[in-house]
């Protein structure tokens, strides 16, 4: 136990190569874009620009983690959140779409509630 | 329950969540500051013990080796998964020359697209290779480069190629692809068994230098499977969605 208390009190932080309140106001930022653009992306009704809010939400949050010293999870986000993701719930409402065309209520979608 | 008391107990409910969630916040660490010891420790013995300087790769693919083979085995399931509910069911059929009907009046990609696609096609794949080849070495893994390798099929596709993505990834190859990744990982514990350690023990050389691609033994080899593995599972759901939405027409 005193081994891990004796670690743990040298804990490894890696600086910043910027000043810190430039970094503070940058994560600030970063904090209120996402939290916008998650509250962007419940409130768009449209499917489809629902699905571009989506991507550009997971762009962001990339960003977020970058700056939050996490490239890891950077890349992770960039490609599932901002990529694979909206292109599968596109691809579903391509499809969706398609069955639905001739049908009378197929077009109710397109507009806005 | 008439609306009345369907607010009440609404607002009696959502006051309970946010008394818990304040109580909750406030018992928070400090913002940056991390109270486990386990992050700590890693950090400091994480790289002379694998000589793997990606240390967040280490602990993927090294101390917690074992949840991630959980993990990919998700990822697994859920391509199988998505390829048995998007078979061709029995009252589906594939449109009439749907492969010609396609190519004369499928969607058109506009040239600026085909072209800005095509120039991106190459370094995509690039960096899909590097970043899952080089987990030991900096911030990158199989996961990462496998989906970006992926995303360079789908560019293939977003340049207006169906037909070009369906040969560049046909199914049986991408099937067994993602069968050897999902496989190939596993297959390393099970080797590290055979010689008597424990599972997904690192039995291969470390190398010499801490960094270096060379280095870090079952980490590198474990991170390539797990490429291997993610990028098929991805092509293999998107080309799935894609004959469905383009291919398949709907019940006769």
């Amino acid at each position: 136990m005193s081994y891990l208390a004796s670690i743990s009190q040298g804990a490894v932080h890696t600086p910043y190569t910027v000043p810190t309140p430039m970094m503070d106001a940058l994560q600030v930022c970063l904090l209120v874009l996402v939290a916008a653009g998650a509250t962007a992306v419940v409130l768009i009704r449209v499917p489809v620009r629902q699905v571009l809010a989506l991507s550009l939400y997971g762009l962001l949050l990339a960003a977020l983690f970058l700056a939050f010293q996490a490239p890891d999870v950077t890349l992770s986000e960039l490609t599932v959140g901002a990529v694979i993701l909206p292109v599968l719930v596109m691809l579903a409402l391509a499809k969706v779409r398609a069955q639905g065309s001739g049908h009378p209520s197929g077009d109710k979608r397109e507009r806005d509630p | 329950m008439s609306v009345r008391t369907r607010t009440w107990v609404f607002l009696a409910g959502i006051a309970g969540l946010a008394a818990c969630y304040v109580w909750a916040l406030t018992g928070l660490p400090g913002f940056g500051n991390y109270p486990g010891p386990y992050g700590d420790i890693l950090n400091h013995v994480a790289v002379a013990q694998t000589n793997a300087t990606g240390v967040v790769s280490a602990i993927n693919f090294e101390y917690r080796g074992f949840d991630t083979v959980g993990e990919e085995f998700i990822l697994f399931i859920t391509a199988v998964g998505v390829s048995t509910v998007l078979r061709h069911l029995r009252d589906e059929h594939e449109e009439p020359d749907g492969q010609e009907a396609l190519t004369a009046t499928g969607p058109e990609s506009s040239d600026t697209l085909r072209q800005a696609t095509i120039l991106f096609i190459g370094p995509v794949l690039v960096m899909g290779w590097y970043l899952g080849l080089h987990a030991q070495t900096s911030p990158s893994g199989g996961f990462q480069g496998g989906v970006v390798l992926a995303t360079a099929f789908l560019l293939i596709y977003l340049a207006g190629q169906f037909l070009v993505f369906r040969r560049f990834s046909p199914v049986a190859i991408v099937d067994a692809t993602g069968a050897i990744g999902a496989g190939g990982f596993a297959a390393v514990g099970v080797a590290a068994m055979l010689q008597g350690l424990p599972y997904l023990d690192n039995f291969l050389p470390l190398g010499t230098v801490p960094g270096a691609v060379s280095s870090s033994g079952t980490i590198a080899l474990i991170s390539f499977f797990v490429g291997l593995e993610v990028a098929a599972a991805f092509v293999l759901m998107v080309s799935e969605l894609l004959a469905q939405t383009l291919l398949v027409g709907g019940r006769r």
